[in-house]
Parts: C-alpha cells; structure tokens; sequence
C-alpha cells in the first residue's frame, strides 16, 4: 500500500508541474506596459511554488514508499523532533516567502501609488446590471456635468449627462471602450447599482467599480487590436454576459474618434469593431 | 482541583428517556454525533448541487427532471436559468463552509473528543452545548427554507404576503425561481442590500440566508466559549497544556478564533438585514440608479464596509475549517507512523501563528475592492508570511513519517491524502498573495482551485481520516478497512482531477460564478478542461456513497471493536468502547506523560498510554521527566 501511495502521489505530482510546464493553458498575450512584468512576477513565483511543490510531495511519497511497517517488527525511531532542523527551515521559508511578497508588490506599486502621468487620457467607466458605459469627454476634453437624478435608461441618458451643460455637447457616452495605443489613460471607475469589476485578461487588469466611489486607475496599451472585457464581480443574474470590447487605436485614428462629434462617434467606432479582430485564441 | 470541579458540577446521572438520551441530550458524546449527522446531511445537498452546476456547465439546456418537480417555478421545463445556478453557486458555498466545514470538524469531532482527551466528564457546560447544536440545526433549517422561499411558488407566496404585511415587500418578495439568495455566500453588498430591485433571487431567500447564518453565529459563539472553558478548566490531573494532544490544540485555537469571528459577522448580518428590512443605509451609498429607477431611500452607506466585515470574519473562517483537521491529521499521523509528532512545541506554536496571523489578512480578499492600495500591501506581506507556519507543519509531518513503521489503515491513508492536499492547495496561496499578480487572478478559477483544495478538499480528508479512525471508539464497531481503501483511493484521485484543472481554467482568465462561459472567445479553450472536470467530479461524487453505506452499515454490521483497536496513546482509548455515560465509569484517569509516545525505547509495548504510571518510570530513566510531554531532544 505504501508504495502505490507513494507511486500515486508522485504521479500527481508530475501531472500538476506537467500542466504549467507544459504552458497548453496559458494567459493570453500580455498588450499593457505593465504585462509582461506580471507574467515575469507569475512565472518567478510559479516556479518557487513547483519546487517547494514537488519536493513536499516527493518528500512525501519517499517517506510513505520507504517507511512502511515490516513483518520484522523492528520499532520506529524514537525521536521528538530536531529544533536545528525547525529553526532552519523556518527561517529558510521565511527568507522566500518575503522575498516574493515584497518583489510581488513593484508592479501593484508602480501602477497604484502613483497618480496617472501627465498627459494620460481620461475616460470615465460607468458600470451597471449588465452592461458598461464609457464617457468620453468630447473634443473640448472637458466631461459635461452629470447628475444621478437625470439618469433615464429608458431615454437612453445613461450616465445622466445634463445637456444644459456646454461642456457636455461634446461628449460621448458609448457601451465599448477605445483607448489609444503607447499613451497613458486613466480610468474613472463608477457604478450606478451594484460592485463589478473591469477586467480586461490581456491588460493584466482588473478593478471593482463601487457604487458610491469613483476610483482612478491608470495603465498604457501597448498594442492595437479588439479584446474583450468582462465582469469579475458577481453583480446579477446575466453577469455571465455582462461583455463589452475594448479598441486599442492607433494615435491618428484614435484622435480622429475622440475629435468626432456625439451623433459621429458611435458609428465610427462601430466601424472600428469591425475593423478590428480579436485575438487568436 | 480540577477533579473537584468535575464532581461539583458533572455528576449528572444518564438520562433515561429516550428524548432526553438521544435528542435533547446533555451529553457531549450524543452531541458530537448529532453534529457529524447534521454535517453527512448538509454535505449531501452541497454535493448535489456542485454536480447540478458541473452538469449545467458542461451541457448547458440539459432537462432534469427533479429539478422541474421540485422547483416547477424555478426550473420551468427542468432547465436551468443562470440565476438558478447562481443560487445554487451560493448556497452549495453557504451549505458546505457553514453546515460541512465549521459543525463536522469542531462541533462533531470536537465535541465529542475534547473532553474524553483531557479526562473531562463532560464539557463545561452541557447545556450550552445543547443549545448550540440544536441553534446550529435551526440555522440550517431556515436555510433550506431560503431554498423554497425562492424556487417555490406557493412557499414564496407566503413570503411575499408577510412582506406585504411588515411593510417591506421587496425585502420579502418569494418565488423569484432561484433557490435562494444569487450573491454568492460573501453576499456582497449593495447587490444582497437592496431587496427585489436588484433581480430574482433578491426577495426573501436573502432574509432567511442571513437570518441562517445569523443563527449559525450564536451556535457557534456558544459553542467556542463552552470549548475554551472546558479546556482550560477541565483537565485531568498530570493533563498539562503541553501534554495535550494536537487536536486538543487545534480545537482550542479554533474556538478562540470563532470567539472572536462570528460576533463580527453576526454584527454585519444583522445590519445588512436592516438595510433590506428597516430602511437604513449601512452598505447602500446614495443616489443608486437601479432596474430603470432612482433608490431614494437610502444614502451614505459604504459597500466596502461589508466586505471588510465579511472577510473580518471569513478568512478566519477559514482556519476554522482546516485547523481541526489538521489537528486530527497530526494526532493520526503519529499514531500509525508508531513515532511521535515530531516538533511538537513547533506544531502547537505553528497552530496559534496560523490562527493570529489569520486575523491580519482578511484584506487579500479586497486587494481590487477599491481599498487603499497601502493597506494593500501590508495585507499582502503579511498574507505571504502565513504561508511559514503552514510551511513547518508539512515538514514536522513528513519529519513524524521520516523513519517511521507505517500502518496503511484507511484513516492514515486519508491523514496522508491530508497532507498531499494541504501542500498543493497551500502553495498557490503565494500566487494569490501578492497584489501584482492579483491584477490577473482575482475572482478566476485559479482561487477557486486553491481554497477547494485547501478549505474544502484538505478539510474534508481530515474529517475522513478522523471518521475513519474515531469511528470504533463512537459505535464500537470497526469500519470496513476494503471499501474504506476503495473509497480513499477513488476519492483522492478524484479530487486532485477536479480542482487541478481549475488551475489552468484560470491561466486563461475564466472568471467564477458564470453561468455560462460561452459568451467569451477567450475561454472557447476551456470546454475540455470543464468536461473533464464534471467527469471527474460525478465519479467522485457517485463514490462517496461508498462512504455513507460503510458508515451506516458498519454501525450495525461492523466488526466489534475493541477499547484500543489502534494501539493508540492518548486517553479516549483507555475507556471502554464506547465510552459510557460519563466517559471514565467514575475513574478519572491521571497523565503521566505526552501524547505520542510511540516505539520509546526499553518499553514493552511500541506505545505507552498517557494514563500508564508503570511505563512513566520507565520514561523517567531515560531522563524524560521535564513534564513537557516528552519533548527533549533524544
């Protein structure tokens, strides 16, 4: 029995390292500034965790392989434990494991301690069961005022933009998101009901958006194309299906949308879904 | 004194009657039992559901017949909608970390073996004790009610009358065609705060969900305290703190942390139960625009304050679910490697480490909440230094097992299996730690890998072993050791094939609690992985019915057992089998030594009882006389 536990253990064990060796199921392609540093923080830390892994089950499946009770009746040994032994791997994963917590907060650190840099472009994110509305300020890059007692879904007012406003003239308020390529954006994350979470799985980023709470988030795309997005907190029945895209534009088409007046914008950028193709998954 | 206090307080004679035997019984034993029924029975309805979510997913439409029977409202046709699934998301989570992982592991193994290990007679307060079961049975009653109150039209016809007549109808409102609340079991606020506006599964079946699980607190609160006294203040002569058994720990750090846990939860039940029912705004912000209308009743409330309350309490919770079956994991490792725990001032500092530090990381569940992004990262430090106590238990256990004499019986097999999945569900806790990497991972099914594997899976193999292994001491029969092997091995496969895959569903980034992955282009990989994974889990599903037949038919049909079937050390195995009315027939057993002394040297026997003075002399030459439980260096 000992040695099928042992064998079996150290099957598991292969299977599991095999999966994320093998990379088949793997993060999609990182298109953010700060991708690439999260998939090199992942893998750093994913290789720790396999080895720290493999050798507790292989620790294990040994000892249960070659430990096993015998006809001899020979004894155990009598032993209560070894402080050396305890002092050094406390210390010993002590060591790793606070050297991967403090190594996993400079990407969190970089994106979240900082404001968005000069320049960035604003859009402001406004959430609601089942479906996401972006703001654009307009050509005069001033967002109009917005009152929640003006929203009316069913006129099609979503963010409860006051017309009466000038600035507000040129704004758009549209269900997909398009943000420039190699520039800093920052997003204003609102919600008019409920928790949701923006997540983009390529952007290696997501963030709640709370009603009551406007919370500023800033990051840099770092290629063009079509990606979807979802939301990654439960918020309702159709949650599921609470999708929208988001357009990585190239500078001159992208200023090209943002300069476009209300009844121009959405069609262009209707245009520019089409244009556009998800990734190959 | 500690003797005088059993004789002032516990000379209760055994009850005759059978209701006063069986039912409302003072005695810790029965208790014990009652709990662990009460847990075979809720975890048959969270298993249940997790295969009718698995079904769903893989072949979404499918018809079931009994769920159009027993919900004909909400199930029309047998086929689910993804606000019935969501519901069933939610309470197969209520179900399985209240009902399975919090009664089972405390309320059943530890009620019953807590006192017998200190030499008690009985807890300290039999009818506290009582109660907090027969709380804890209400608590699961009104949580099966929640079920109906949504899913069934003419229960939540009633529901929505009483609504009607308390002057809250939306909070009320019945028969939405769930089976209860759709907030998943943290219940987020405003979403689970604002009644029928927010979609089905809204109405009533929230209010009996917290109602539940605000009874399951007071259960639970009297529970922990009746543990805590008993402990300290009921231990036999020569029983002192190091001499305990590791399970006597791992109870004791787990009854401290649901002291200090539940009455926070508690706390928040009852203000989000408020904000639906009495108008007040604990977790609703103004000016919320919802289902097409302006929510002019409420203002000034903060979601995020719930989910601090929550996690305030749940990721202890946690630690409430594991440390028993850790404990019970070191104290059958031992007995069958027939070697001492090996570091046991080590094990007993690494359980109360776990438990305090549980209560400096509850913030690694909010790191994208909208929380300060400081706080963050202190969160995150501390959450990853968690990991170092865990990280000396496993080596104290492959360190017990290391030049050991292993007896393969079912419970070591499945305390083994323990360790196998403690490490593996552990060890992604150092993905899911960090905030940089949490950008991805957040609500994926990569943390619903980990915690099944770690809360759910780990847990219930300990509770496993420690049916397996307590089963002769309650019945006085032995278990079948054949289909005890069969379900193990099935078991133990079975579960690393359902929730290693998980793994891999979250690389690709599918999100939890989707009704359906088939609106994304970035999941189409997924549908091998979902496949195999209900595969995986109806087999392993359909093999604990193995479980439950060896279980009920041994404790007729058994084998009898004898007082010590396992030649075990520590002082449940020196009363008779099963232990009478007040566990020692009127003799108190005095200690004389550790827990787990196994194959000591010169002895006659490869372990020495706790309670045998003759044996103690012979530990005594060998110098082992520091009172600490045989912990010197040797």
């Amino acid at each position: 029995m000992g040695r099928a536990l042992g064998i079996a253990i150290w099957i598991i064990t292969l299977g599991s390292v095999g999966l994320f060796v093998s990379k088949h199921w793997w993060f999609p392609e990182a298109i953010s500034q700060h991708g690439p540093a999260v998939d090199r923080q992942f893998t750093i830390t994913i290789i720790v965790c396999g080895i720290a892994f493999a050798a507790a089950q292989i620790g294990l499946g040994w000892v249960v392989w070659k430990y096993r009770a015998t006809a001899d009746k020979q004894r155990a040994t009598y032993s209560h434990g070894n402080n050396r032994l305890e002092v050094v791997w406390t210390l010993v994963t002590a060591v790793i494991f606070i050297s991967l917590a403090v190594m996993g907060q400079s990407v969190w650190a970089s994106l979240h301690l900082h404001s968005a840099p000069p320049g960035s472009y604003q859009v402001r994110v406004i959430a609601q069961q089942f479906s996401w509305n972006f703001h654009y300020p307009g050509k005069d890059n001033l967002f109009g005022r917005t009152d929640p007692k003006l929203i009316d879904d069913s006129s099609l007012n979503y963010v409860g933009l006051d017309d009466t406003d000038p600035s507000a003239k040129d704004d758009s308020v549209v269900p997909t998101l398009a943000i420039p390529v190699n520039r800093p954006v920052e997003l204003t994350l609102m919600s008019k009901d409920v928790t949701h979470s923006f997540w983009v799985p390529q952007l290696r980023f997501k963030q709640d958006l709370v009603p009551g709470m406007a919370i500023h988030v800033h990051f840099t795309a770092t290629k063009t194309g079509k990606y979807e997005l979802a939301c990654a907190e439960l918020c309702g029945m159709n949650h599921y299906k609470m999708k929208s895209y988001m357009l990585v534009l190239p500078e001159n088409e992208f200023n090209e949308l943002v300069a476009l007046p209300q009844e121009k914008f959405q069609a262009r950028k209707d245009e520019l879904l089409n244009k556009y193709q998800l990734p190959q998954y | 004194m500690a003797e005088a206090t059993h004789d002032a307080v516990h000379q209760h004679e055994p009850p005759k009657s059978f209701i006063r035997k069986y039912i409302f019984s003072l005695d810790h034993k029965v208790i014990g039992i009652q709990y662990i029924l009460l847990a075979l029975s809720a975890v048959v309805v969270g298993m249940l559901m997790s295969v009718l979510m698995r079904v769903n997913l893989s072949w979404p439409g499918t018809h079931i017949k009994i769920m159009e029977t027993l919900f004909p409202t909400g199930a029309p046709g047998g086929v689910m909608s993804p606000e019935f699934y969501l519901s069933l998301v939610t309470m197969h989570g209520t179900i399985m970390v209240f009902f399975v992982l919090t009664t089972a592991p405390q309320g059943g193994f530890g009620n019953y073996f807590l006192p017998i290990q200190i030499g008690a007679e009985d807890m300290a307060f039999p009818f506290l004790n009582m109660m907090s079961f027969w709380v804890t049975f209400v608590g699961f009653l009104v949580l099966l009610l929640a079920i109906f109150a949504e899913g069934n039209a003419t229960v939540g016809a009633w529901f929505t009358k009483l609504g009607e007549a308390l002057g809250s109808p939306g909070a009320w409102a019945g028969g939405s065609g769930t089976v209860g609340p759709i907030g998943g079991w943290t219940g987020y606020a405003p979403l689970s705060a604002l009644g029928k506006v927010a979609g089905p599964g809204q109405g009533a079946g929230v209010n009996l969900w917290i109602i539940s699980i605000a009874i399951f607190c007071v259960g639970s609160l009297l529970g922990a305290l009746n543990f805590i006294t008993t402990l300290l203040n009921m231990r036999t002569r020569g029983m002192t703190l190091m001499r305990m058994p590791l399970t006597c720990w791992a109870w004791f750090t787990t009854a401290v942390l649901a002291l200090l846990s539940f009455p926070v939860l508690l706390g928040g039940g009852i203000l989000l139960l408020l904000d639906r029912i009495a108008g007040t705004s604990f977790f609703i912000p103004g000016n919320l625009y919802v289902s097409g209308a302006l929510q002019p009743l409420h203002t000034g409330g903060s979601p995020l304050l719930w989910q601090h309350l929550f996690w305030f309490f749940g990721h202890p919770e946690v630690y409430i679910a594991i440390l028993p079956g850790m404990g019970a994991t070191s104290h059958i490792l031992s007995t069958f490697a027939r070697k001492p725990i090996f570091g046991y001032r080590a094990m007993v500092f690494a359980i109360f480490a776990i438990g305090m530090l549980g209560f400096f990381v509850w913030g690694h569940h909010m790191f994208i909440s909208g929380m300060s992004p400081y706080s963050a990262i202190a969160f995150s430090v501390l959450t990853l230094s968690i990991g170092v106590p865990s990280a000396i238990k496993t080596f104290n256990w492959i360190g017990t097992l290391w030049g050991a004499r292993i007896r393969f019986t079912t419970p070591m097999l499945f305390a083994i299996g323990f360790v196998s999945l403690f490490v593996a569900g552990g060890i992604t806790g150092l993905v899911l730690g960090q905030t940089s990497l949490d950008f991805f991972f957040h609500d994926t099914y990569f943390v619903t890998a980990h915690f099944h594997l770690v809360m759910g899976v780990a847990s219930i193999f300990g509770m496993f072993a420690a049916t397996y292994f307590w089963f002769p001491k309650m019945f006085g029969r032995m278990m079948n050791e054949s289909l005890g092997k069969f379900h193990f091995w099935i078991t133990f496969i079975g579960v690393y094939a359902i929730f290693v895959p998980f793994h891999a569903m979250g690389m690709l980034g599918m999100p939890r609690r989707y009704a359906n992955f088939g609106e994304y282009e970035f999941l189409k990989n997924s549908h091998s992985l979902v496949l195999f994974v209900t595969i995986a889990a109806i087999i392993t599903v359909a093999v604990q019915i193995v479980f439950y037949f060896n279980f009920f038919w041994s404790m007729f049909k058994g084998k009898r057992a004898t007082d010590n079937p396992w030649e075990a050390t520590t002082l449940e195995w020196t009363t008779a089998t099963p232990p009478p009315h007040d566990n020692f027939a009127g003799q108190i057993p005095a200690v004389y030594r550790g827990p787990y002394e196994f194959s000591v040297p010169g002895a006659p026997k490869d372990f020495m009882m706790q309670n045998e003075p003759e044996a103690a002399e012979v530990a005594a030459t060998l110098g082992d006389t520091s009172g600490n439980g045989g912990n010197g260096q040797h």
